[in-house]
């Protein structure tokens, strides 16, 4: 029960700062991608600043966690233990690029726009969510043949 | 489109960095959305996942319930387009193992080098793709 509770407010506080922050607008982010309108002016530099705010709160934050024997509600600290640059990583974050250049979406605010009801939003997070299990699919099906 | 202000934009930035850190100081998760949507959908361990995701989704409609909306989502593109883009979201985020909450902030607050590639390739690739599409080949 605590596990839920601390992600419930965990997620509730990451939903505002994305709110607070403009986040959710999906022409906010695409005036950050836009570099050329740094020539002409229209670049808009919000998403550097959301990104600056975090890593000022999270890496000072993680380094503390770091010291910490464990989590307070749980067992061990599932700190990410995979630290290969490797095909999928970079295919990964090319097609992820892609989708995040076309429409200025990405899974935080994706989510977090369900709250809009706006039907171009539901469309994209059930896509989004099609194209999860699709990779998971592929994965099973490859694994089973390297097995096979 | 909403003015760019630096104030609310690092505010709103230190609250991501909180929730990242707090989930990791109380349940020791990491804080990156496709991977907890990635997970609540084919993985075991569903429930703090569902969690996390439900306030996602409330902290906006308790900001529109004291009159502080969401504003709608503005997003001229076809809806094919928004369901092409979701795939490839959907699809690259969990080949690559994050987006840009899981390796944009988390991986780059630990100062992972994998996240950081990551982080890079996205933002330039999405980069490309927007100067594409707004001022076309050779502009």
């Amino acid at each position: 029960m605590p596990t839920l509770l601390a992600a419930l407010v965990s997620g509730l506080i990451f939903g505002f700062g994305l709110a607070f922050s403009g986040m959710t607008q999906p022409t906010k982010v695409l005036g950050f991608l836009d570099v050329l309108g740094i020539g002409s002016g229209t670049w808009d530099p919000t998403l550097a600043f959301v990104m600056i705010g975090a890593l000022a709160v999270a890496a000072p934050g993680y380094v503390l966690a770091r010291r910490r024997e464990r989590p307070l509600f749980a067992e061990i600290a599932a700190w990410p233990t995979n630290r290969a640059i490797d095909r999928p990583l970079v295919a990964g974050a090319v097609l992820f690029g892609l989708g995040w250049g076309l429409v200025g979406l990405c899974p935080g605010p994706a989510i977090a726009n369900l709250a809009t009801l706006s039907s171009r939003i539901v469309a994209f997070v059930i896509a989004m969510a099609i194209g999860m299990l699709a990779l998971d699919v592929w994965r099973r099906r490859n694994s089973l043949e390297k097995t096979a | 489109m909403a003015p760019f202000d630096p104030i609310s934009a690092l505010v709103g930035g230190a609250l991501i960095g909180l929730a990242a850190v707090l989930l990791m100081l109380l349940n020791g998760r990491i804080a990156g959305v496709s991977g907890i949507l990635g997970e609540a959908l084919t993985g075991d361990d569903r429930g703090w996942r569902m969690a996390f995701l439900i306030g996602l989704v409330a902290a906006p409609l308790l900001l529109g319930a004291t009159g502080h909306p969401l504003p709608t989502p503005w997003m001229p593109s076809s809806f094919a387009m928004v369901v092409a883009a979701g795939l490839l979201v959907g699809f690259g985020t969990r080949l690559g193992g994050g987006c840009t909450s899981g390796h944009g902030v988390c991986g780059i607050a630990r100062v992972s080098p994998r996240s950081i590639t990551a982080t890079l390739v996205f933002m330039a690739t999405a980069m490309v793709v927007v100067a594409i599409m707004r001022h076309g080949f050779g502009g």
